[in-house]
C-alpha cells in the first residue's frame, strides 16, 4: 500500500505551520532555532515528496543542498548562543534588540 | 600630431602611479610626490610643444579597446581646448602641494592629490564618454578626503554637501549618458558606442526632443559642478573648509570639469539642444554675474570672498561657450585657464595671511601692507588680473567672452556681464583695502613679510598671468581652429544657434576621420574654409 | 618716425626696473632713474615732433605696428602705436610736465619709505599715459585707460595706512570703472559695426568722407565712450572722485590733474571727433555737460578750505571749459586751453606743494596765512599760476578761455554765459586762494600756540617748536619745476595767440580736424573783440570782488560761505545716500536673505526631508527577531498570494 503524496504534503504544511507559529511567538533562542530546523525539514519533505512524484532527481538533489546548509547554519548559530548565554543567563531573542533603529 | 611615445597615456597614469608609490613608501612620499608632479609637468611640457597649431582635431590620439561588448574604449585625445587646461592642471598641482604647508598626514595627502591630478587630467583627454564619466566621478573622492582630512572647523559638513550635491548632479549625467548612447546606437549599425567623435556625428539624427532632454541631462550635471546660480551653494562651503592646497587644486582645476563637460560634451554632442537652452543658459550666467557679484561684496570673510567671487568668473565662462561665436567660445576657453592661474594663486596667497594671521574676518584684519609689503604687492597684482586689467590675462578672456557675446545679438547679456568690470572692482579693491591698508589696529596684524620660497612657487602663477594678458596671440592660435570647427558643427546640426559669419572667418585643417559632420550635414560644413584635409597655415594674423 | 617706439620704451623699462630693483636702489637715484626715464621720453617726443615738423602736413602721421594682441576669428586687436599732430601734441606736454613733476618729487618725497615705490607709479603712469594717446586702436587705448586708472589708484592711496587715503583711492578707481563700463560697452558696438578696432578702420573712413555713421549708431557708440571720459576726466557726474583724491602726495595731484589721466578724456573726445560728427544730439550733450560743470565745480571751489581742494574742483571747472569746446565743435581751442591748463594747473599744484612742504603737511588754507614773506619764489610763481587760471590778460587762461568761449558763443550763447559766469567764479575763488595762503596774519602761529594751549604738550608750545617751524623756500629739484612752468605760464599762450600768424596749434592740427569733421567755428571779428571784453571784465571783475573782500586778514566770511557749497551742494552724499543705501540693502539682501537663507536653505532643507524620512522609518527596526520574522512570513505569503491569482487569472 502506498500513501498517498498529499498525505506527505499535508504532514509538511503541517510541521512548517507549527516551526513558523514557534519562531514567531517562543522567546527562547534556542527553541526559535528548533523551529527554523522544524521549517527548513518541512520543506525537505516537500522537495522529496514532488521529486518522488515528478520522477525528477533534481529535488532530492536540492535536499542535499539544504541540509549541508542547515548543518553549516547550526554550526555558526550554535556557537553564537553559546557565546550569548555566556555573556548573559537565560537570554531571549528579545534581550537582544541592539539593532532597533 | 604625433609623438613617439604615448604622450597622454603617461600623463593620465604617471600621477596614478606616483600615488601608488607614495602609499607604498611611506617615508619617501614626498620626494616620490614632487618628482612624480614635476615629471607630470615636464610631460606636459613636451605635449604642449609638439602640439601643432592650426589644427582643429585631436591630436596625440590613443586607443584602446577597455570594455568591448559595450563600445567602451580607453581612447584620449587632446585639441586646442583641452591643451592648456592640461598644462594648467599640470602646473597648479605641484604649487598646490608643495606651497602651502599641510598638517598631518603627508603620506596619504600626497597620494590623494596624485590620484586627483590623474583624474582631472583623464577627463581633459577623455575621448571616450564612459571614461569622462568615470574619471569625472573618481574626482570627487580624493576631493572629499582632502576636504574632510585637512579641512578647517566645518569640513566633514562641507565635504559631505560638497560630495552628496554633485554626486546628485552626476545622476543626470549617467541617465543622460546611457539615453544618449542608446539611442544613438541604431544609427551606427546597431553598434553601442561612447566615443565621442561617433557619437557626435550620431547624435544629430536624434528627435529633436530627445536631443534637448539628454542635453537638459548633461546640463544639471555640469550647472552643479560648475557651478551656476542657482546650484551654488555647496561653493563657499567646500572652498571656505577646504585646506589651502584643497582650494587651489578645487577652485582652480576640478570645477573648470563643469565648463568643459559644457564645451566637450553639451555642445559638441548636442548641438541643437545647446541651442535651444543656450538662451536659458545665457540668462543663468548673467543673472550668476550680476547676483554672485550682489552677495559677494556683502562677505565679512577674505576666502569666503574669493570663494564668491568665482561664482561671477565661472559665469562669465558659461556665458561666452553659449555666445556661439569664436571670440565669446575662445574667451570661455581662456577665462578658464585664467581663472585657474587667478584663483590659485590668490588662494594661495590668502592661505598665507592665514598662516600669518589665524583669522581671515575682515574685523580682524588690516594694515598688513606696512609690514609686508611684497606679499601685499603680489596679492595686489593678482587682484588687478581679477578685475581685468587689460595688460593682465584676465581683461583678455573677459573681453573676448563679452565682444562675442555682444556681436551674437545677446546685446543684454553682455551689458549685464560687463557689469562686473565696476562690481568686480568693489567688492576686490574693498576686501584688499580692509585686508593690507589702513593703519595697524592689532598688533598681531604686524606680520612676516612673503618668504623667498612662496615668491619662487608663485611666480609661475604670476608670469602666466602677465604672459597671457600681454601676449595671448600663441594661445588664441591654438585655442581658435578647435573652437572655430565646434562652431561648424554647432552651425551644421542647429540652424537656430546663431553663429556670426565672421566669427568662423578662421582656416584650420581637420582629418577626415574626425570630421563629424560629413556625413550628418555634408554641405554646410565643407563648404566652408577648412573643410580640407590638408594642413594649412596658422589663422590669418596681421590685418 | 620710430623714435615714437622709444616714447612708450623709457617710461616703461623705468618702471620695469623700480618694480624689481626698487628696493636695491638707494633712495635719491631711484628718483633720478625715473626722472631720467620721464626726460628721455619727453626728450623722444621732441624728436618725433621735430622730424614731423620737416615732412608736409598731409604726411605728418605714422602707423607702426608692434605685435598681435586677440587675433580670434574676425577679430583682430594688435598692439601698435599711431603717431600724428594730435597724439604728438599731447606726448610732448604730457611727458614734459610730467618730467617736471617726476623731478619736483625727488624733492618732495624725501626720507618717505615707500620712495621707490612712488618713482615706479609714476614712470608707469607716464607710460599708461603715452600708451593712451599713442595707440593705434581703441582696445589698445582702453590698455592705456585704465593702466592710467591703476596708477592713479596707487598713487592715491599712496600712503596706504591712512584709512581716507585708502578710501579714496578705492573711490576713484570705482567711479572710473563706471566710466570704463560705458567705454567697453561702445567698444562693443565698434566692433559689431565696423568689425575693428582699428583708427584706421574706424575713424579715418568717416574722416574723408568714404563712409557714413547713422546717427542712432553714432550717437550709442559715442556717448558711451564719452561716459568713460566723463568719469577719467571728472566730469558730471562723475566727478566726486577728484577732490577725494587730493588724498595722494602733492606731485600726484599734480600729475593727475594737470599733465595727464583727467586730460585723457578730452583726448578721447578729440580722437572720436570723426564719430561725434554724425551725431548732433552728442554734441549738445557733450557741450553741456562741459559747461555745467565748469559753472558747478566752479560755484563748490568757492568755499574749500583745503588749499588742494580748490585746486581740485578748478581743475574739474577748467575741464569742462575744454568740453565746452570740443562739443562746440571747436578742438583746436579746446586742446589749446587743456595744454596751458597742463602749464598752469601743474604749477598751482607744485607751489602749492611747496607751500605743504613748508608747513609740515598742512594743508588748510584758514591755517596759513602771511606765507609771502618766507616764500618769495614760491609765491611769485603761484601768484603767476593764479593770474592765468584767473583768465587775467596777459597770461595764459586768458588767451585760451577766450577762444573757448568764442566757440561756446557760436553753439549757444546760454552755453557762453554759464561759462562766462564760471569764469569770473574762478578768479573769484583763486583770488580768494591766495590771500588766504600768502596775505594777512601768519595763522600757523597761532596754530601751534593753541595745539600747546590745548595740552598737545607733544607738539610743544614753547618757541623752539615756533622756529622748529619756521617755513622755507624746498630744495632746487623742487624749486626749478616750479619756475619753468611759471614761465611757461606767462608765455605760453604765445603758442596760440589769435593774432600775429602765431597759431601754431590751430595750424597744426588743422589735418586731424578737416573741415569734415569739424566745420569751422566761425564769429565775427567785431564780436570776437566784446567776447574777449566781456571775459577779461568777468575775470577782473572776480579778482577784484575776491581781493577786496579777503583783504586785511580776514579769515572768515560766512555770507559768501554758505555750507552747502561746503559740501558741494550736498550732491555727493545725495548719491551716497540714494546709491550705496539701496546697493548695500540690496546685497545684504542678496547674502543674507537670499542666498543664506533661500539657495542654501533649499538644499539644507532637501538635507533635512531626507533626514526626517529616515527618522520616521526606522521605527521600523524594532530590533526585534519575531517582528521581522513577521515580515518575512507576510511578505512570502503576499507573493504567494499574487502568484496564484495571476495563474489563476
Amino acid at each position: 500500500m502506498t500513501v498517498p503524496s498529499a498525505w506527505y504534503l499535508i504532514l509538511a504544511a503541517v510541521l512548517f505551520t507549527i516551526g513558523a507559529t514557534g519562531l514567531l511567538v517562543r522567546r527562547n533562542v534556542l527553541v526559535m532555532f528548533m523551529c527554523i530546523e522544524l521549517m527548513l525539514n518541512a520543506v525537505n519533505l516537500t522537495f522529496v515528496t514532488f521529486a518522488r512524484l515528478l520522477n525528477d532527481i533534481g529535488g532530492q538533489s536540492d535536499v542535499f543542498f539544504v541540509l549541508v546548509v542547515a548543518a553549516a547554519e547550526v554550526v555558526v548559530g550554535l556557537a553564537i548562543i553559546v557565546a550569548m548565554f555566556r555573556r548573559r543567563a537565560a537570554a531571549t531573542a528579545d534581550d537582544i534588540h541592539t539593532l532597533r533603529g | 600630431m604625433t609623438s613617439p611615445i604615448p604622450i597622454l597615456d603617461i600623463i593620465v597614469f604617471l600621477p596614478a602611479g606616483g600615488a601608488v608609490a607614495c602609499l607604498l613608501l611611506p617615508r619617501l612620499a614626498r620626494y616620490l610626490a614632487l618628482v612624480a608632479s614635476v615629471a607630470e609637468l615636464g610631460f606636459a611640457f613636451y605635449m604642449m610643444v609638439a602640439f601643432e597649431p592650426g589644427q582643429a582635431g585631436f591630436q596625440f590620439v590613443t586607443r584602446q579597446s577597455w570594455i568591448g561588448n559595450f563600445g567602451i574604449s580607453w581612447n584620449l585625445g587632446v585639441d586646442g581646448i583641452s591643451l592648456f587646461l592640461v598644462a594648467m592642471t599640470a602646473l597648479l598641482f605641484p604649487i598646490a602641494m608643495f606651497g602651502p604647508p599641510i598638517r598631518g598626514d603627508q603620506r596619504s595627502f600626497m597620494a590623494w592629490m596624485l590620484l586627483l591630478e590623474a583624474a582631472c587630467m583623464g577627463t581633459f583627454l577623455a575621448l571616450d564618454l564612459f571614461v569622462f564619466f568615470v574619471m569625472f566621478e573618481i574626482t570627487l573622492v580624493p576631493g572629499y578626503f582632502i576636504i574632510v582630512g585637512w579641512g578647517g572647523a566645518r569640513r566633514s559638513y562641507a565635504a559631505m554637501k560638497f560630495f552628496i550635491y554633485t554626486f546628485a548632479g552626476s545622476a543626470f549625467f549617467f541617465v543622460a549618458m546611457l539615453a544618449l548612447v542608446l539611442l544613438a546606437a541604431p544609427f551606427n549599425g546597431g553598434h553601442v558606442t561612447f566615443d565621442l567623435i561617433t557619437l557626435a556625428r550620431d547624435a544629430g539624427h536624434l528627435s529633436h526632443t530627445a536631443q534637448v532632454l539628454v542635453f537638459a541631462g548633461f546640463a544639471v550635471a555640469f550647472a552643479v559642478k560648475t557651478p551656476l546660480v542657482p546650484f551654488h551653494s555647496w561653493l563657499p562651503d567646500t572652498y571656505t573648509e577646504a585646506p589651502t592646497s584643497g582650494s587651489m587644486v578645487l577652485a582652480g582645476i576640478l570645477f573648470k570639469l563643469g565648463a568643459y563637460g559644457f564645451v566637450r560634451l553639451c555642445i559638441f554632442l548636442l548641438p541643437r539642444g545647446a541651442a535651444d537652452l543656450g538662451p536659458l543658459l545665457l540668462t543663468l550666467a548673467a543673472v550668476g554675474i550680476a547676483y554672485g557679484a550682489l552677495v559677494t561684496i556683502m562677505q565679512k570673510d577674505l576666502k569666503r570672498l574669493v570663494a564668491y567671487a568665482s561664482i561671477v568668473d565661472v559665469a562669465f565662462i558659461v556665458l561666452g561657450f553659449f555666445a556661439f561665436s569664436s571670440q565669446g567660445v575662445t574667451g570661455g576657453v581662456m577665462e578658464m585657464v585664467n581663472h585657474g592661474l587667478i584663483t590659485g594663486a590668490l588662494f594661495f596667497l590668502v592661505g598665507m595671511v592665514w598662516e600669518r594671521r589665524g583669522t581671515l574676518r575682515f574685523s580682524e584684519l588690516g594694515g598688513i601692507q606696512k609690514s609686508a609689503p611684497v606679499l601685499a604687492a603680489v596679492f595686489l597684482a593678482v587682484i588687478l588680473a581679477a578685475v581685468g586689467l587689460p595688460g593682465l590675462n584676465g581683461f583678455v578672456g573677459e573681453f573676448l567672452v563679452l565682444v562675442g557675446t555682444f556681436s551674437t545679438h545677446a546685446h543684454w547679456w553682455a551689458v549685464v556681464g560687463a557689469t562686473a568690470v565696476v562690481t568686480g572692482a568693489i567688492y576686490l579693491f574693498w576686501a584688499y583695502q580692509r585686508v593690507f591698508q589702513g593703519p595697524v589696529r592689532i598688533a598681531a596684524n604686524t606680520v612676516r613679510d612673503i618668504t623667498w620660497r612662496e615668491l619662487g612657487l608663485l611666480a609661475p602663477l604670476l608670469a602666466g598671468i602677465v604672459f597671457l594678458g600681454v601676449y595671448p596671440a600663441p594661445f588664441l592660435d591654438r585655442v581658435t581652429p578647435s573652437v572655430a570647427y565646434l562652431l561648424h558643427h554647432v552651425e551644421a546640426q542647429a540652424p537656430n544657434a546663431d553663429v556670426p559669419r565672421g566669427s568662423l572667418d578662421v582656416k584650420y585643417a581637420i582629418p577626415a576621420s574626425q570630421n563629424v559632420d560629413l556625413r550628418a550635414s555634408a554641405t554646410s560644413a565643407l563648404a566652408r574654409p577648412g573643410g580640407g584635409d590638408k594642413p594649412e597655415a596658422a589663422a590669418g594674423g596681421g590685418r | 618716425m620710430n623714435a615714437t617706439y622709444a616714447i612708450v620704451a623709457f617710461p616703461l623699462a623705468g618702471s620695469i626696473l623700480l618694480l624689481f630693483g626698487g628696493r636695491l636702489i638707494r633712495q635719491p637715484f631711484s628718483g633720478w632713474l625715473a626722472t631720467f626715464a620721464a626726460f628721455a621720453s619727453f626728450g623722444a617726443s621732441v624728436y618725433v615732433w621735430a622730424s614731423m615738423l620737416g615732412r608736409p602736413a598731409s604726411d605728418r602721421h605714422a602707423d607702426l605696428g608692434l605685435f598681435r594682441w586677440m587675433p580670434v576669428a574676425d577679430l583682430h586687436v594688435n598692439f601698435g602705436l599711431y603717431a600724428d599732430q594730435l597724439s604728438i601734441l599731447w606726448c610732448l606736454f604730457s611727458t614734459g610736465v610730467g618730467a617736471l613733476i617726476t623731478l619736483y618729487s625727488i624733492g618732495y618725497m624725501k626720507g618717505d619709505p615707500g620712495f621707490s615705490r612712488f618713482f615706479f607709479y609714476l614712470n608707469l603712469f607716464l607710460f599708461s599715459m603715452v600708451v593712451l594717446v599713442l595707440a593705434d586702436n581703441f582696445l589698445f587705448t582702453f590698455l592705456g585707460w585704465e593702466g592710467v586708472g591703476y596708477c592713479s589708484y596707487g598713487l592715491i592711496g599712496f600712503w596706504f595706512d591712512r584709512d581716507s587715503a585708502a578710501v579714496a583711492a578705492k573711490k576713484a578707481f570705482v567711479t572710473n570703472r563706471i566710466g570704463d563700463f560705458g567705454f567697453m560697452i561702445a567698444l562693443f558696438f565698434m566692433f559689431e559695426h565696423f568689425r575693428s578696432f582699428n583708427f584706421s578702420a574706424v575713424l579715418f573712413p568717416l574722416t574723408a568722407h568714404h563712409a557714413v555713421l547713422a546717427g542712432t549708431t553714432a550717437t550709442a557708440i559715442f556717448l558711451l565712450l564719452f561716459l568713460g571720459a566723463v568719469g577719467k576726466s571728472a566730469q558730471i557726474p562723475l566727478y566726486m572722485w577728484l577732490p577725494d583724491a587730493m588724498e595722494g602726495p602733492t606731485p600726484v595731484s599734480a600729475l593727475i590733474h594737470a599733465a595727464t589721466m583727467v586730460t585723457a578724456g578730452v583726448y578721447l573726445v578729440a580722437r572720436a571727433a570723426p564719430i561725434l560728427h554724425f551725431s548732433p544730439d552728442s554734441q549738445w550733450i557733450v557741450a553741456s555737460v562741459g559747461a555745467g560743470t565748469a559753472f558747478l565745480a566752479a560755484t563748490i571751489a568757492c568755499k574749500q578750505d583745503d588749499i588742494k581742494k580748490v585746486l581740485a574742483y578748478s581743475t574739474i571747472s577748467q575741464i569742462g571749459y575744454m568740453m565746452l569746446a570740443e562739443g562746440s565743435g571747436d578742438y583746436p581751442a579746446g586742446i589749446f586751453h587743456t595744454v596751458m591748463h597742463a602749464f598752469f594747473k601743474g604749477l598751482l599744484f607744485l607751489a602749492a606743494g611747496s607751500v605743504i612742504h613748508a608747513l609740515h603737511d598742512e594743508q588748510d588754507m584758514k591755517r596759513m596765512g602771511g606765507l609771502f614773506r618766507y616764500l618769495r619764489v614760491t609765491g611769485v610763481c603761484f601768484l603767476f599760476g593764479f593770474l592765468a587760471l584767473a583768465a587775467i590778460p596777459p597770461f595764459d587762461g586768458f588767451w585760451s578761455k577766450d577762444q573757448v568761449l568764442a566757440a561756446a558763443w557760436h553753439k549757444s550763447p546760454a552755453l557762453w554765459a554759464l561759462g562766462v559766469a564760471a569764469a569770473g567764479l574762478t578768479a573769484y575763488y583763486m583770488s580768494r586762494q591766495f590771500m588766504l595762503v600768502f596775505t594777512g596774519q601768519a595763522r600757523w602761529r597761532d596754530q601751534a600756540a593753541e595745539h600747546g594751549a590745548a595740552g598737545h604738550a607733544a607738539v610743544g608750545g614753547s618757541a623752539a617748536g615756533h622756529d622748529a617751524l619756521e617755513p622755507h623756500e624746498p630744495p632746487l629739484t623742487m624749486l626749478v619745476p616750479i619756475v619753468v612752468l611759471a614761465f611757461a605760464s606767462l608765455f605760453g599762450w604765445l603758442l596760440n595767440a589769435p593774432f600775429g600768424g602765431l597759431d601754431f596749434i590751430s595750424r597744426w592740427l588743422a589735418p586731424v580736424f578737416p573741415a569734415t569733421i569739424a566745420p569751422a567755428v566761425h564769429v565775427a571779428t567785431g564780436t570776437k573783440w566784446v567776447i574777449g571784453a566781456v571775459a577779461a571784465g568777468m575775470a577782473f571783475l572776480g579778482l577784484f570782488f575776491g581781493l577786496g573782500a579777503w583783504r586785511g586778514g580776514v579769515v572768515d566770511r560766512p555770507a559768501l560761505e554758505p555750507a552747502f557749497l561746503e559740501h558741494g551742494w550736498y550732491i555727493d552724499e545725495s548719491i551716497a545716500v540714494a546709491v550705496s543705501g539701496p546697493l548695500a540693502t540690496a546685497a545684504n539682501a542678496a547674502s543674507f536673505a537670499v542666498d543664506a537663507g533661500w539657495v542654501d536653505g533649499l538644499i539644507n532643507g532637501v538635507a533635512r526631508a531626507a533626514a526626517q524620512t529616515g527618522r520616521q522609518l526606522r521605527r521600523l527596526q524594532t530590533g526585534y527577531l519575531r517582528n521581522y520574522a513577521l515580515g518575512i512570513g507576510l511578505g512570502a505569503a503576499a507573493i504567494l498570494f499574487y502568484m496564484t491569482m495571476r495563474a489563476g487569472g
